[in-house]
């Protein structure tokens, strides 16, 4: 910045500041108005807190769980899930991506395949999973890659293809193996795309960990959630979603974080 | 002399799905050791093509081309395309890298020739940092570092807008010839290609062929670049040239 900033631009960057910081506060005040609204509705008994459950009840039931350790337990599993299936599925999508690049013929005719199983909703083959690989935590894991792989291979896939030829004519100018194009240009520059796909995989890799533990039913956020909503205890699952939720704002925080991190060279 | 690059009845012809074009045809000539060739032509006419054949990355249809024994080949493309994620003297070191020949003296030398041509202080900066000008001076340094005996420079300039594009050529053009390299221009900007060359060959439309060759003798001091645009005899070549490249613009 240059040392006599003007008037008009110390009242630009004014007016700038007080702009996020209004866009901020009624953020927070949305957040926090509608758990007020809640706890007053079932309160009043505007809404029947049986059935919609209440803040206060949601509290209370998260520090007996958390007592017993059942709570930490429940989210661990969850979370421990989640991170193997995304991890898993990026990685794995991008080494099929590899394959495809580096072989036209496979790409080829694996194509209109790719196409049909990316539509495909993939928990449709979560009891399929779970009939072959048994009702376990590796079917839970296998669905939550299920719904991951296929749209990373497309992405990744996508992605090396749009590299420009000519950075690939560079490598080949100085006598350049595919193997050396392969590891001096498509993927680090491929960094981009394959930190966008780990950002979609942990929308993905939850609802796969979720639909698992659905049917698996033996531990899990995904679990407490079905076990809750049939013996009406609407304090857990409620609860349970809310957790869902902060988890995967906060792993996709973490993300973000790793893409500043890792593309500095991108400002 | 038995000279550097010969040519001798090149035929390039590319295939596809929608029919077949012969890009160049019959063509013929030699490059002597340490001399600036420039290739002009009309815009689409091939000229590409003959440099992408010299340097391996395509086989021509017919005829036969030779590269003095042992030649390493540098090449230079239209833009730097400098790697965004290497700062700048990893991008200067790439070609060294990819020829397995990264040694320690070696890396000396690149950083020798970046403080020589004044991007000693931007070693360490990322390319994004860097203006034009000073991009395609790494990309020479780049394609330098690998110690190659011919040049081949696809279009170099064509990038840079008109300002940088006149400095730059002016000083890459002193740079190769201060290393005495054999070098190879493609251009379509005539001025471009005498102010630069020791001969211009002149293409014609697709398919190309050799049309004429002139030898530019200019009576300037010193030959620089930007000094021979001064010379007398430069409007002289530039209309001979501009006559035969013979633009229609309709």
């Amino acid at each position: 910045m240059s040392h006599n900033t003007s008037q008009q631009q110390l009242e630009y960057l004014k007016k700038v500041k007080k702009r996020k910081a209004l866009v901020c506060s009624t953020q927070l005040f949305l957040l926090i108005a509608f758990f007020v609204l809640w706890e007053i509705a079932a309160q009043k008994n505007w809404i029947d807190p049986f059935l919609f459950s209440q803040p206060s009840r949601m509290l209370a039931a998260m520090g007996d769980m958390a007592k017993t350790g059942i709570l930490w337990k429940h989210i661990g599993i969850t979370l421990y899930e989640t991170v193997v299936g995304f991890v898993l599925g990026t990685i794995f999508g991008t080494l099929i991506a590899i394959l495809l690049w580096w072989n036209h013929f496979i790409s080829d005719v694996t194509e209109p395949y790719l196409v049909v199983l990316n539509s495909l909703p993939k928990t449709a083959l979560a009891p399929i999973i779970i009939v072959w690989l048994g009702n376990n935590m590796t079917s839970i894991i296998a669905t939550a890659l299920m719904t991951s792989i296929v749209v990373t291979i497309m992405t990744v896939l996508n992605g090396f293809l749009h590299i420009d030829s000519d950075k690939i004519k560079l490598i080949q100018t100085f006598g350049g193996t595919k193997k050396q194009v392969l590891t001096k240009i498509i993927l680090p520059a491929s960094v981009p795309t394959i930190i966008s796909a780990l950002k979609i995989n942990v929308g993905l890799s939850f609802v796969g960990v979720i639909v698992g533990e659905f049917l698996v039913a033996q531990a899990g956020l995904g679990y407490l959630i079905v076990y809750g909503s049939q013996i009406f205890k609407l304090d857990w699952v409620m609860l349970s979603v809310i957790l869902l939720a902060v988890m995967a704002a906060i792993m996709y925080q973490m993300i973000v974080f790793l893409e500043k991190k890792f593309l500095k060279w991108r400002s | 002399m038995t000279p550097m690059v010969e040519l001798k009845n090149i035929t390039i012809r590319y295939h596809s799905t929608s029919g077949e074009t012969k890009a160049v045809s019959d063509l013929s000539f030699s490059v002597k050791q340490g001399e600036f060739v420039c290739i002009v032509g009309p815009s689409g006419c091939g000229k590409s093509s003959i440099l992408s054949m010299l340097a391996g990355l395509i086989k021509p249809s017919s005829g036969t081309f030779k590269i003095h024994s042992q030649t390493n080949i540098g090449y230079m493309l239209q833009k730097d395309y400098l790697l965004e994620w290497r700062n700048i003297l990893s991008n200067a070191c790439l070609g060294l890298e990819i020829q397995n020949k990264l040694t320690p003296e070696n890396m000396k030398k690149v950083e020798k020739l970046l403080d020589l041509y004044g991007l000693g202080e931007f070693k360490n900066h990322m390319p994004s940092q860097l203006s034009g000008g000073m991009r395609q001076r790494v990309a020479l340094i780049r394609t330098l570092a690998i110690q190659p005996d011919v040049l081949l420079l696809d279009e170099p300039f064509s990038a840079l807008d008109y300002q940088t594009r006149l400095y730059v050529s002016d000083e890459i053009g002193t740079i190769i010839r201060k290393e005495k390299k054999t070098a190879i221009l493609v251009s379509h900007d005539i001025s471009e290609a005498i102010s630069l060359s020791d001969r211009v060959f002149v293409l014609s439309h697709r398919p190309a062929t050799l049309k004429s060759v002139h030898k530019i003798n200019l009576s300037v001091e010193e030959r620089t670049p930007m000094k021979a645009r001064e010379a007398p005899e430069f409007k002289d070549y530039f209309n001979q040239i501009w006559k035969e490249l013979d633009v229609h613009v309709s």
